[in-house]
């Protein structure tokens, strides 16, 4: 990813990254060829394009009007605007976090930095149900916190804010994940450059550095989004499950088909799947992008001596 | 890469502070509730939570179709890659798109979707029960929807491997005399396992502590088709906190090895660049 120190080496001579536009001259048998081919694009379709054509087809199939009805059930709108409040809850709270860390992380030097990138990675590696017992050991009633809460005529398990903390913590890593390459990439010459000129912090972050970073942020913002309106695990254990009450849309999905109302079950997946669907085709496009940007960057790698800083005014 | 020692820029104390007291509270604190709590078991307690029939029976049931998920997920991921980055086929770009849709579709739908078509009754589950395949409410199932969210970790993992793949090397290999079958044993083969093996580890991870697909599409009967996480979920249910936290422990454990195996996995793969 970041094109550190190329040293060249005796066996690897200098070449252009491979670009897809030179024509795959692979040399393999076309029976090879057709054989991973069909395996790759059978397995695809078996495993992705069938199901979530499948979402569909199940829940209309007891007719428009019954998916209507199913989608227009008050609990269901409920767990969709849940759903709807809670993940860009988390998702701002880890923006703000990841924008924090990312600066602290690739424009400084100190100690643990390397230990503190690895901690920020946790989140991904531990089970959600197994984040979601921890808040319930924190909060439940006989939790660390809980009996002062208790106390104070507070709740907080079993409650909106309860699912995003849980969807908070599960999602953390997403946006630091992203910038901290980015920001490391780019490096500190423009902002340097800026603060020389006499900026302050707010015009160099502003200005410079969100400019600079805006495509990694959002990949990542629509990254730790897809994940928030999705989690299952962690909402499951700290939510208690109340329909129309702290049911997101996945949890509206389980109580329904445990229920046996599978049609219903997959008009509020149906609405996940958009979800699902539209992320993806955000995160395709920010890839673009970024792809575009890089191409126009490179003519300019061997010194970035001119970089632009808008002209400013006080 | 230069990297600022001094500290010239603004902000360093504001945005370090804050990221730390960001992940004492949302990290640190939760994660010393749960060793905490189970510190505070006795070691004969400890022993009786975690080591019942019921536990050990859902770690090997967990570990096991982990395992055999994420061997399926790198042999099918493999093939996924080779045919994105080295063929030609009609609508690539989307297929290449679709990889990413098991990260971006929720696991409850995938558990949804998945054990719907593969009831007896099911868009595939009518073809394969009479072949004797049962993978909805199985281990099979299980199984099934582990590779669903494992594969496109192998894929993303090696596509990029196999796009910075030196050519020339294949070329001079061809050249030297060598099979279409030696070059690939010995020429690419070697460059893409780390690749492989980073993508399988990330993929046993993620199985490992899956819990929102298969919660849909396994029995979760006890002793039997019961994974880890259903264990611990199924405790909490049942109130006994002290039981479930051990078995989260070991889960937490499971998942710190992992993740410290992974960042070796992904510095041996990284070797190769530059």
């Amino acid at each position: 990813m970041t094109e550190s120190g190329q040293q060249p080496d005796a066996d690897t001579t200098p070449h252009p990254p491979a670009l897809p536009a030179r024509a795959p001259t692979s040399g393999d048998p076309a029976w090879v060829r057709i054989l991973i081919t069909t395996i790759a694009v059978g397995s695809l379709i078996v495993l992705v394009v069938i199901p979530v054509l499948s979402v569909f087809v199940e829940a209309l199939s007891r007719g428009v009007t019954r998916y209507a009805q199913n989608l227009t059930d008050p609990d269901n709108l409920s767990a969709i605007a849940l759903t709807a409040v809670v993940a860009p809850c988390a998702v701002i709270l880890n923006t703000l976090f990841g924008v924090a860390a990312a600066w602290a992380i690739a424009r400084f030097q100190f100690p643990g930095r390397t230990l503190l990138v690895t901690f920020i990675d946790l989140p991904f590696a531990i089970s959600p149900v197994v984040a979601g017992l921890m808040f319930v050991l924190l909060f439940g009633s006989s939790g660390w916190f809980g009996p002062w809460l208790n106390a104070h005529g507070l709740r907080l398990l079993f409650t909106p804010l309860a699912l995003v903390i849980a969807t908070t913590f599960v999602t953390l890593p997403f946006v630091a994940r992203e910038l901290i390459p980015v920001m490391e990439a780019i490096g500190p010459d423009e902002e340097l450059a800026a603060l020389s000129l006499g900026a302050n912090g707010r015009q160099i972050f502003w200005r410079i550095t969100l400019p600079n970073v805006k495509w990694g942020l959002l990949y990542g913002l629509i990254l730790c989004n897809a994940r928030a309106m999705g989690e299952f695990g962690a909402v499951y254990v700290v939510g208690g499950r109340i329909a129309g009450e702290t049911n997101t849309m996945p949890l509206q999905v389980e109580m329904l088909f445990q229920g046996f109302d599978s049609p219903a079950a997959f008009a509020v997946a149906t609405v996940l799947t958009m979800l699902g669907l539209v992320s993806l085709g955000l995160k395709t496009w920010v890839e673009s992008q970024q792809d575009d940007g890089q191409k126009q960057e490179e003519p300019a790698e061997p010194g970035i001596t001119e970089s632009v800083i808008p002209p400013k005014t006080a | 890469m230069p990297q600022v020692n001094q500290r010239v820029l603004p902000g360093f104390r504001l945005s370090l502070g804050f990221t730390m007291l960001y992940l004492t509270v949302l990290v640190a604190v939760p994660l010393a509730a749960c060793f905490i709590t189970t510190a505070r078991l006795t070691p004969a307690q400890f022993g009786a939570a975690v080591w019942t029939p019921r536990a050990v029976a859902a770690y090997s049931l967990t570990a096991s179709a982990a395992f055999l998920a994420a061997c399926i997920s790198a042999i099918l991921g493999s093939l996924i890659a080779w045919a994105l980055v080295r063929y030609d086929f009609p609508l690539k770009r989307y297929f290449d798109a679709m990889v990413d849709l098991p990260f971006a579709l929720p696991t409850a739908v995938a558990g949804l979707v998945f054990s719907t078509l593969y009831v007896p009754s099911g868009l595939f589950g009518r073809f394969l029960t009479p072949l004797g395949i049962e993978l909805a409410y199985s281990r099979g199932g299980i199984i099934l929807v582990m590779v669903f969210i494992g594969f496109p970790f192998v894929v993303r993992t090696l596509q990029p491997i196999l796009e910075s793949l030196d050519r020339e090397s294949e070329e001079a290999s061809l050249m030297l005399g060598a099979s279409r079958w030696q070059t690939f044993r010995h020429v690419i083969f070697p460059s893409i396992l780390p690749g492989i093996v980073t993508g399988f580890a990330l993929a046993f991870a993620r199985a490992l502590g899956e819990y929102g697909s298969i919660v849909f599409i396994s029995s979760n009967i006890p002793g039997q088709s019961e994974i880890a996480a259903v264990l611990v979920v199924n405790k909490l249910e049942e109130f006994q906190y002290a039981e479930a936290t051990a078995v989260a422990t070991v889960l937490l454990t499971a998942s710190f090895a992992m993740l410290a195996i992974i960042n070796r996995l992904e510095r041996w793969s990284r070797r190769w660049d530059s």
